[in-house]
């Protein structure tokens, strides 16, 4: 593997390792709210957490550039508080992260619901409260399914290509993950090293499906 | 013990339950058909339903708008609803700590550090029985504690459960559908059907009066 090589999958197994990560505590705590409770607005924050999936990538990256831009919303709050995202590595994980948003819920959300409610309201009766409940009852009978959902998110972030390149660019050496190298390396003319790039990729791929599918096999077993 | 259900109402899929109630035997059996509603009644008492109106006193304690952690009932469902993901030791502390006469009087010593998954239908049971009695209920809800087992299980599982009567100073609230279990267990029944209480009398009372008709009818099913 060359140095570049190295470089590149560095950048994108980090990248979507902290991606996957950093969507876990907001992507449970809604997919926990989705699962167990009726709220006004519901609907709406479930159409909301599955637009990513059905959008077309670059229009999220376009969604994402205009509010992360220096002139964007939240960009310039950023960037007053010594914060650049657009076309640093942070503009990676800020377009893995919501692209895989979707995933994690949807998984972990199917996940809390097959949960049995009587489990949960039983321990009630033992004397636990809420977060008790969660911690000891909804969490570890949930967790393969979570697990399963991670992999699977960080499997797409992975993956991404349409929101980096728009919000990220495809600086070599800096943002360029897996996907957006193959592109330049096939735009290049350079097919065998987009190749050897491409085996990469065919097994994380491999590798966070077979595991997450295993996982979700356990559970069922 | 006392127990009172206050012109409770709970409208249900097929019909209305509609009860006011005073008991205050040590041991009271519900007794009715099933989809009498006598479930529905120990999921009010535990606190995992919610009434649409009236008022729930355990001990002189209104505790309708309690939560279920604070109402110090302790309730073994009908399908034992054991925590499948730990031991049973875990699964009999998760409301107190362990109590030897408890693992005594229900012989759980030889299965004590084992898996819920491998115990038999009985030992589940007494499990369930163990995790109740443990959190230090005022009153133990049963449910059927014999449905669903063969009869040469039956007759061992209604020993332990005289034990735990006889072993333990924790007033018992006892549904089921088979007459049996009433005059074995019960010092108090009521009887239950369609959601409306049909009768309530001293077991004994109740064993010399001519059974009424629809009550024989059960009392071989």
């Amino acid at each position: 593997m060359s140095a570049t090589e190295l470089q590149i999958l560095g950048l994108t197994l980090r990248t979507a390792a902290l991606a996957t990560l950093l969507i876990v505590l907001p992507g449970l705590g809604i997919a926990w709210l989705l699962a167990r409770h009726r709220w006004p607005g519901k609907s709406l924050v479930e159409t909301l957490v599955a637009l990513p999936l059905v959008m077309p990538p670059v229009a999220t990256g376009l969604l994402l550039l205009e509010l992360f831009g220096r002139r964007g919303p939240l960009g310039r709050w950023l960037h007053a508080a010594g914060v650049d995202v657009v076309f640093t590595w942070r503009a990676v994980v800020l377009a893995m992260g919501v692209m895989s948003f979707p995933l994690l819920v949807r998984a972990a959300r199917v996940a809390f619901e097959e949960v049995n409610p009587r489990l949960e309201g039983l321990a009630r009766t033992l004397g636990a409260g809420n977060v008790r409940v969660f911690v000891t009852i909804t969490l570890p009978l949930a967790a393969r399914g979570i697990v399963s959902g991670m992999l699977l998110a960080f499997a797409r972030a992975v993956g991404e290509f349409g929101a980096t390149i728009l919000v990220a660019g495809n600086i070599p050496g800096r943002t360029s993950t897996l996907s957006l190298a193959i592109y330049n390396l096939v735009q290049l003319g350079h097919d065998g090293e987009a190749f050897r790039l491409l085996l990469f990729a065919v097994a994380i791929a491999f590798a966070a499906v077979f595991i997450a599918e295993a996982f979700l096999r356990r559970r069922a077993a | 013990m006392s127990i009172a259900l206050e012109s409770i109402t709970l409208t249900l899929a097929h019909y209305r339950l509609d009860v006011t109630l005073a008991m205050s035997a040590r041991t009271i059996a519900i007794f009715g058909p099933s989809g009498a509603g006598k479930t529905t009644i120990l999921e009010l008492i535990a606190g995992l339903r919610t009434p649409d109106a009236g008022r729930i006193v355990l001990n002189g304690r209104d505790v309708t708008n309690v939560p279920p952690r604070l109402r110090r009932v302790g309730y073994v469902p009908q399908d034992d609803a054991l925590f499948p993901h730990l031991s049973v030791r875990r699964n009999i502390t998760y409301g107190g700590p362990l109590q030897s006469d408890v693992v005594d009087v229900l012989e759980l010593a030889p299965f004590l550090d084992r898996g819920v998954k491998q115990l038999s239908g009985g030992e589940k049971k007494r499990v369930a029985l163990a995790r109740a009695l443990l959190s230090r209920p005022e009153v133990l809800l049963l449910d059927e504690p014999l449905a669903g087992v063969d009869a040469e299980l039956r007759t061992r599982v209604l020993e332990y459960l005289l034990r735990v009567r006889a072993a333990f100073a924790v007033p018992m609230l006892y549904v089921t559908h088979q007459r049996e279990e009433v005059e074995a267990i019960a010092e108090e029944v009521v009887v239950l059907d369609r959601g409306r209480i049909t009768g309530q009398s001293a077991v004994a009372d109740w064993r010399e009066m001519n059974p009424p008709p629809v009550a024989s009818r059960w009392s071989n099913t």
